[in-house]
């Protein structure tokens, strides 16, 4: 390529380029325009307008998440800018590597107040690994070439770029980057020898061992490695919320999902093991519960690529610092099988025999559970699920059966709603060819349910399901449960008529009320090419069980129809 | 244990950097006494140090938190090793012409400066660890403190420990 003089917005979008971008959600504003300008006929890569900023970046997010790759979003200054603030907090809490760009006034004006000026980086600072404020065109492309490297190494995260308005303007050499001045920034992948062979010893002496699996692994893409490990030690196998997908959910070592609605015999076995080995989770308090009180006898094993999560909430005898893929690869090396834990395996066979998820199926009126395993059954868990956050989130992470890695997207450290239908679209644009099922509530679908609209235009063929229990679901069930059936404010009547709402949109919707017509409709659904909104009328007295209260230790549960 | 620490902080010397570092403190519950910033012996990076309060865990979680930030080169926890750490005073204390002489020698046993004096008051320039100004500073009340200005601390290993 030979040097060029071109715009500070052409040289954004040449980088981007240079970077393997493929596909962008954004929404243009007076900041960006010198953006947008450069965008005009540009198709080199997608850009896909949303209706809400927020719409965008939770866009940007799914396609991240699916993908492996970095998801770019772009926003104008101000009010378009403080939009993304929920979805950077989102990707910030689940290590997602965004890059996103956002406008800003010109740089004269920083500072005054000036007409749709926020401080984005500082509003940002405690949500993102990192930031720039560019001040010159000629930083663009090492910035650009830095974020992205940033934001999809080490424990990945959202990068933001602020670009003052002058800058997009500014004309100067287009040099693509070759350098990066990142001397702060050595993540560890390799892990410390000495550490792996008291892992390995500390396996041998165990009689009772778990491991706990999260993210990390999905995020590494360690998830063959991890099979290999437990398949070795014979080593049950509880995979956080996150870490879903992570390890097939048919294999006879896994035991399901732990913490607050995890199963019984996870939950057991990490209170009574004496090693629990930790692999790329961080001991989110959903997960542990009460923290003194968490996995009392157990020699803890914390491997992870972030130092600071070791000891962080959960005292570590043995740390591994290090990308979890390298590290199980290097462990597989070394473990034998945990051949003092024949009785613990047994142990473990029986509580989930005994105890397996369960409710109380009706046929009368339509159970959430149900509409779930009728997903899982008919896509034979193939699907890609986004999820939105609520009871349907923790029936979807319990019934449907996931086996493949990035299979589901779900907003786990933030809990965000109005993330599961944005997510999938994103999901979709890197899978064109794959099922994409996005669950959602009747609360959360109101939150981003504008952008119908994308997907109605750009055809992507998201099969949006929505669990109408009539109520902010979870929040009712906390309130019965904790609050003495005090039901404040969770009535949700007033909500639109969903097939409606889809059909403005120009999205065919379809609608479910008893177990008949909820596979009739779903089977159309399949059938249809295209989009289309699945509206399930649930029973809405429905709780999500097991459940851990708060405060409570993870081997406290109500086991409410599990029992 | 809570003990007080003093860290030293190479950093990037880039628009924001103190925000990122004391946002961090704020954000994460740890405590700040005192924070410098200045040059450092490198074009391009600055040197902060910071005195905190906390135990062991508290200390490695703020070293290790220090190191996410990608503007952060290099965090030395100074009080684990032989150092000398230093602030600066400026006391401006009520100083009747009769009370100067005795005034003037409490600075001097302190090998502070007197660097200007008013028709009713005297100001005190004392330089030294935190021990030393806050002993100069007792002595100094009963004659009347109108106005304080602490640096805060800076610190530096000694020798050859690093
Ligand atoms: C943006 C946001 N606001 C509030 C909450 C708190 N919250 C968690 S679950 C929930 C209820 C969700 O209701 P719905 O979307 O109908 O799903 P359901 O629980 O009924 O399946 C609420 C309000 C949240 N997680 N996110």
């Amino acid at each position: 390529m030979k040097p060029e003089v071109i715009t500070g917005s052409e040289i954004l979008l040449r980088s981007l380029l240079l970077e393997g971008v493929e596909c962008v959600f954004g929404y243009p504003g007076g900041a960006v325009l010198y953006i947008y300008d450069a965008l005009y006929g540009f198709s080199d890569f997608r850009h896909l307008l949303t209706r809400h900023e927020q719409g965008a970046i939770h866009a940007a997010d799914g396609y991240a998440r699916a993908s492996g790759k970095v998801g770019v979003c772009i926003a104008t200054s101000g009010p378009g800018a403080t939009n993304l603030v929920t979805g950077i907090a989102t990707a910030y809490m689940d290590s997602v590597p965004l890059v996103v760009i956002t406008g800003n006034v010109i740089q004269s004006l920083i500072g005054t107040d000036a007409f749709q000026e926020a401080d984005i980086t500082g509003i940002t600072m405690p949500i993102t690994k990192h930031s720039y404020l560019v001040r010159d065109a000629k930083e663009l492309p090492r910035i650009i070439h830095e974020a992205f490297h940033i934001a999809n190494s080490g424990r990945k995260g959202p990068v933001l770029i602020d670009i003052p308005k002058d800058v997009s303007a500014a004309t100067t050499l287009f040099e693509p980057a070759k350098t990066m001045n990142l001397r702060g920034y050595n993540p560890t992948v390799a892990p410390n020898r000495l550490q792996l062979d008291k892992v390995a010893a500390a396996i041998q002496e165990a009689s009772r061992p778990v491991i706990l699996a999260g993210g990390g692994v999905v995020y590494s893409g360690g998830h063959e490695e991890l099979l290999q490990f437990a398949e070795t030690t014979e080593i049950p196998v509880t995979t956080t919320l996150l870490g879903l997908g992570g390890f097939p959910s048919g294999n006879r070592l896994w035991m399901g999902m732990p913490g607050m609605h995890g199963t019984y015999t996870a939950n057991n076995a990490i209170q009574q093991s004496d090693l629990l080995i930790c692999i790329g989770a961080r001991f989110d308090d959903r997960v542990t519960g009460k923290l003194d009180g968490f996995a009392p006898k157990a020699k803890i094993v914390h491997i992870d690529i972030d130092p600071a999560e070791i000891g962080k909430n959960i005292h570590t005898d043995i740390p591994v610092v290090g990308d979890v893929k390298t590290v199980l690869e290097q462990l597989n090396k070394l473990v034998k099988r945990a051949d003092q834990a024949d009785s613990w395996r047994d142990q473990i066979q029986q509580w989930k025999a005994e105890k397996p998820f369960k409710y109380k199926d009706s046929n009368d009126s339509l159970k959430p559970q149900w509409v779930i395993e009728m997903l899982n059954e008919t896509t034979h868990g193939e699907a890609i699920v986004t999820t939105d956050v609520g009871q349907h989130q923790m029936w979807a992470a319990q019934y449907y059966k996931f086996n493949q890695p990035r299979s589901l997207i779900t907003s786990g450290g933030l809990g965000t709603m109005g993330f599961g239908f944005p997510s999938a679209i994103g999901a979709q644009m890197a899978h064109p060819d794959r099922l994409v099922i996005s669950i959602n509530g009747d609360g959360g679908m109101q939150m981003c349910s504008q952008e119908l609209a994308i997907c109605a235009i750009n055809k992507i063929p998201v099969k949006i399901v929505v669990i109408n229990n009539q109520v902010l679901g979870m929040v009712r069930q906390w309130q019965e449960l904790i609050y003495d059936n005090r039901y404040s404010h969770i009535d949700l009547s007033g909500s639109p008529d969903f097939v409606k709402l889809a059909e403005a949109y120009g999205v065919k919707g379809l609608r479910a009320t008893n177990k008949e017509d909820a596979q009739e409709v779903w089977r159309e659904a399949l059938e249809t090419p295209g989009p289309v909104l699945v509206e399930f009328v649930v029973d809405k007295q429905e709780n999500v069980y097991p459940m851990v209260p708060q405060g409570s230790t993870i081997d406290q549960m109500l086991m409410g129809d599990c029992e | 244990m809570t003990t007080k620490h003093a860290i030293a902080i190479l950093v990037n010397d880039q628009p924001g950097v103190l925000q990122r570092v004391s946002g961090l403190f704020g954000r994460r519950g740890f405590n700040i006494e005192s924070i410098t910033v200045g040059q450092s012996e490198e074009q391009g990076l600055s040197r902060m140090v910071i005195v905190t309060e906390g135990d062991d865990q508290t200390l490695e979680q703020i070293e290790k938190q220090l190191y996410k930030l990608i503007d952060v080169i290099k965090v030395v926890n100074l009080s684990s090793k032989p150092m000398v750490s230093r602030e600066l005073a400026l006391i401006k204390v009520k100083a009747e012409p009769a009370e100067r002489p005795e005034i003037k020698s409490l600075a001097d046993t302190f090998r502070a400066a007197v660097v200007d004096i008013g028709t009713r008051n005297m100001m005190i320039q004392v330089v030294g660890d935190t021990e030393k100004v806050d002993a100069l500073l007792e002595l100094l009340k009963p004659y009347g403190i109108q106005e304080l200005s602490r640096t805060g601390v800076t610190a530096m290993t000694r020798g050859n420990a690093l």
